[in-house]
C-alpha cells in the first residue's frame, strides 16, 4: 500500500511537471503580445521594451520556464502581470467560493442522481423507471450554459425565489450549484441504478428476503450501502470534470471563484494567472483520481492495488 | 463476413436455447429510444441540408420588419416562427444553419479524436513496452488537463474558425477512446489467435488490421456515437463563450452568446438554440447507450 502510494504520488508529480511544461509553452505560443497589454496602447517602444526586460520575458522560453518551476518547487506561483498581485494570492482569495461551489454541486448530485437510481432501479421496467432514466440522459446531455441560464430566468427573473447572481448567501449558492451539478446527477442516476440492480440480485438479498426480513429494511439495511458504494467512489473523479464547468457557471452566474479568475485572466492574456489555474486544476484531477483510486479497495477488498 | 461461415458449425453444437440471436440492426430497432435518438437525428441532418428550402430568409440577412419600432427582437410569431434575434435576423433560419455548423464539427472533430484514440490506444495496448508506457503516461497527463481550461487557451491562440475549432476539440477529446481500446487491445493481443498469426508469420500491421482491428469496430462504434455528443456540447460552449465559432457563421453556441445580454427580455433566443443543442447531444447519447447494450455482449440481458 504505501509502495504504491508512493509510486502514484511520483507519477503524480510526473504528470503535474508535464502539464506546466505543455501550458507554459502554449501560452507562451499565443499570438497577443502580454507586453503589448501591460504597456497599454500608447507606450513608446522603450517602455515596452523596459516591461519586457523586467518581467524576464527577453530570456529564452527554456530560461523563462526553468525560473518558473524553480518559483514553483518555493510555493511562488509568480506575480500577475495585470494587478500586479502574487497569483498564489489571488487563486487562494478564490479557491473557497469554487470549492463552496463544488461542494454544492456534489450534494445536487448525490441527492438527485442517487434518489432517481434507487427508484429507477426498484421500479425496474416500469414507466417510472424508463422516465427517470430519460431525464438522466437529458440530464447528461445538457449544456451547462444552457441550463443555467434557464434557471435564472426561470427562479430568478421570472419567480424571484433566489438572486439573479452574485454570492454571499445560501441562496446564491442554489442555482449555481444544480448547474453545475446536474451532468453528473444524470450520470449518478444511471451509476446508482445499474449498481442496485446488481445488488438487488445478489444471493444475500435473497437470504435475507427468506429469512423474513421485511422489503424496507432488505432495501436500506442491506442493498443500499453495497450499492452506494462503487457510486460514492466516482466523486474523486467529478472533480476534474467540475474543473471545466465552473468557467461557464461561474461566468453565468457571476461567481466569484478561480473558473471566472480563469476566464477574466485568458482574456486579458495573463499568462500568470492562467498557468497558476490550469495547475490548481490539474492537481485537483490528480489528487481527485488517486482518491478514487484509494477509495476503490476499500470498498471492493476484491480489487487490489498494484 | 468470411468469418460467419467458420463460426457456423461450432454454433450448430451449442444447445439451443430460445429464439436464434438476431442481426445488431434489429436488435438496436426494437429499442424505441434507439429508434427516438434516431428519429431526431435523421430530422436534424435533415434540417441541415435542406435548410435553403425549409426557409424562405438567409441567416444573415438583417430584416427591417425582424425587429420592432423601438429596435427590439420579436417574439415568435406567424411570419418569424421562432422569433427573430438582436439584429432582427430569423431564429429559426439561424437554428437551421447553425445545425450544419454543429453536425460538421461533431462529426470531423469526433472523426479525427477517434482516429488519434485508436491509432494511440491500439498502437500502445499492442506494442507495450517502452513505446506503449511512453503513449499511455502521455494519455494520464492529457487526462490531468482541464479539458475545457486547455480547449480555451488552445482557441484563444489559434484565431477561431469552424477547422480551428473542430482540431481543438479533437486535441482534447481523443483521451477517453484511447483508454477504452488501449485496455481492450492489451487483452486480444494475448489470446490465442494472434499467437498463433504471429507464428504463421503474419507482420505486426498485417495482425493489427486484420486481426485486432475488427475486434474493436463495436467499441469504436459506441465511443464514436457518444462522443459526437460531447463534441457538440463542448462547440457549443466555446462558441457560448465567444471563442468557437466566430459570427456571422451561425452556431447554436454563438447565437446564445450573441444574445445572452438581452435574454431577459427575450428569453427564446437563449431557449430555442438551448434546445437544439439538447436535442442533438440527447439523441446520439440515447443512440450510443442502445449500441452499447446491443454491441456489448457482457451487457447484454442486463436491462
Amino acid at each position: 500500500m504505501a509502495a504504491y502510494l508512493i509510486r502514484r504520488l511520483m507519477v503524480s508529480v510526473l504528470i503535474l511537471l508535464g502539464v506546466s511544461f505543455i501550458t507554459f509553452f502554449l501560452l507562451y505560443a499565443l499570438p497577443a503580445d502580454p507586453v503589448r497589454q501591460i504597456a497599454g496602447r500608447s507606450a513608446t517602444a522603450q517602455t515596452v521594451e523596459n516591461i519586457r526586460q523586467q518581467l524576464g520575458l527577453d530570456q529564452p522560453l527554456l530560461v523563462q520556464y526553468w525560473r518558473y518551476l524553480t518559483g514553483l518547487v518555493q510555493g511562488d506561483l509568480g506575480r500577475s502581470y495585470l494587478q500586479r498581485t502574487e497569483v498564489g494570492t489571488l487563486i487562494a482569495a478564490r479557491l473557497p467560493a469554487s470549492l463552496l461551489l463544488m461542494a454544492g454541486a456534489i450534494g445536487c448530485e448525490l441527492v438527485l442522481g442517487l434518489t432517481m437510481g434507487v427508484i429507477a432501479a426498484l421500479r425496474r421496467g416500469t414507466a417510472t423507471d424508463q422516465t427517470l432514466m430519460i431525464a438522466s440522459f437529458v440530464g447528461v446531455s445538457a449544456p451547462q450554459f444552457v441550463v443555467g441560464l434557464l434557471l435564472l430566468y426561470v427562479f430568478a427573473v421570472q419567480l424571484g425565489w433566489f438572486p439573479i447572481g452574485g454570492y454571499g448567501t445560501w441562496a446564491h449558492l442554489v442555482l449555481p450549484s444544480v448547474t453545475l451539478g446536474i451532468m453528473g446527477s444524470g450520470w449518478y442516476s444511471r451509476m446508482m441504478r445499474s449498481s442496485m440492480v446488481d445488488v438487488l440480485r445478489a444471493d444475500y438479498i435473497r437470504t435475507a428476503r427468506a429469512k423474513g426480513l421485511a422489503r424496507r429494511r432488505v432495501i436500506l439495511r442491506h442493498a443500499l450501502p453495497n450499492a452506494i458504494l462503487p457510486v460514492i467512489a466516482m466523486i474523486g473523479i467529478d472533480i476534474g470534470i467540475f474543473m471545466g464547468g465552473i468557467v461557464v457557471v461561474e461566468s453565468v452566474f457571476g461567481w466569484p471563484g478561480i473558473g471566472q479568475l480563469a476566464w477574466q485572466a485568458i482574456q486579458r492574456v495573463d499568462i500568470p494567472i492562467i498557468m497558476g489555474v490550469t495547475l490548481v486544476s490539474a492537481c485537483a484531477i490528480v489528487i481527485g483520481n488517486l482518491l478514487a483510486d484509494l477509495v476503490t479497495p476499500l470498498i471492493d477488498p476484491r480489487i487490489k492495488l498494484r | 463476413m468470411s468469418d460467419t461461415s467458420g463460426t457456423q458449425p461450432v454454433r450448430a453444437l451449442l444447445p439451443v436455447t430460445g429464439p436464434r440471436p438476431k442481426g445488431v440492426w434489429a436488435r438496436l430497432m426494437r429499442r424505441k429510444l434507439a429508434l427516438f435518438g434516431l428519429g431526431l437525428i435523421v430530422a436534424v441532418v435533415a434540417g441541415a441540408i435542406l435548410a435553403p428550402w425549409l426557409t424562405p430568409y438567409d441567416p444573415n440577412e438583417q430584416r427591417f420588419e425582424g425587429l420592432t419600432l423601438t429596435g427590439a427582437p420579436l417574439p415568435p410569431n406567424a411570419d418569424f416562427l421562432l422569433g427573430t434575434d438582436l439584429l432582427g435576423r430569423d431564429l429559426l433560419t439561424r437554428i437551421l444553419y447553425g445545425a450544419r455548423t454543429s453536425l460538421i464539427i461533431g462529426v470531423v472533430a469526433n472523426g479525427i479524436a477517434l482516429v488519434i484514440g485508436t491509432v494511440i490506444g491500439v498502437t500502445a495496448g499492442y506494442f507495450r513496452g517502452f513505446y506503449g508506457a511512453v503513449l499511455m503516461r502521455f494519455t494520464d497527463l492529457m487526462m490531468a488537463f482541464p479539458a475545457l481550461l486547455l480547449a480555451i487557451c488552445l482557441a484563444a491562440i489559434f484565431q477561431p474558425s469552424l477547422w480551428i475549432v473542430a482540431m481543438v476539440i479533437a486535441i482534447v477529446n481523443w483521451v477517453q477512446t484511447a483508454r477504452v481500446l488501449y485496455t481492450e487491445t492489451t487483452s486480444l493481443a494475448e489470446r490465442e489467435f494472434i499467437a498463433a498469426e504471429k507464428t504463421l508469420g503474419a507482420g505486426h500491421a498485417r495482425i493489427l488490421i486484420r486481426h485486432i482491428l475488427p475486434h474493436l469496430v463495436p467499441t469504436i462504434i459506441v465511443w464514436g456515437t457518444l462522443g459526437i455528443s460531447t463534441t457538440v456540447l463542448l462547440e457549443a460552449t466555446l462558441s457560448f463563450l465567444g471563442i468557437g465559432v466566430q459570427p456571422p457563421t451561425p452556431s447554436w453556441g454563438n447565437i446564445i452568446f450573441e444574445n445572452q445580454t438581452y435574454f431577459q427580455a427575450a428569453p427564446w433566443l437563449v431557449f430555442f438554440p438551448g434546445a437544439a443543442i439538447l436535442i442533438l447531444a440527447l439523441s446520439f447519447n440515447l443512440l450510443g447507450d442502445a449500441l452499447r447494450d446491443v454491441l456489448d455482449p457482457t451487457q447484454r440481458g442486463r436491462d
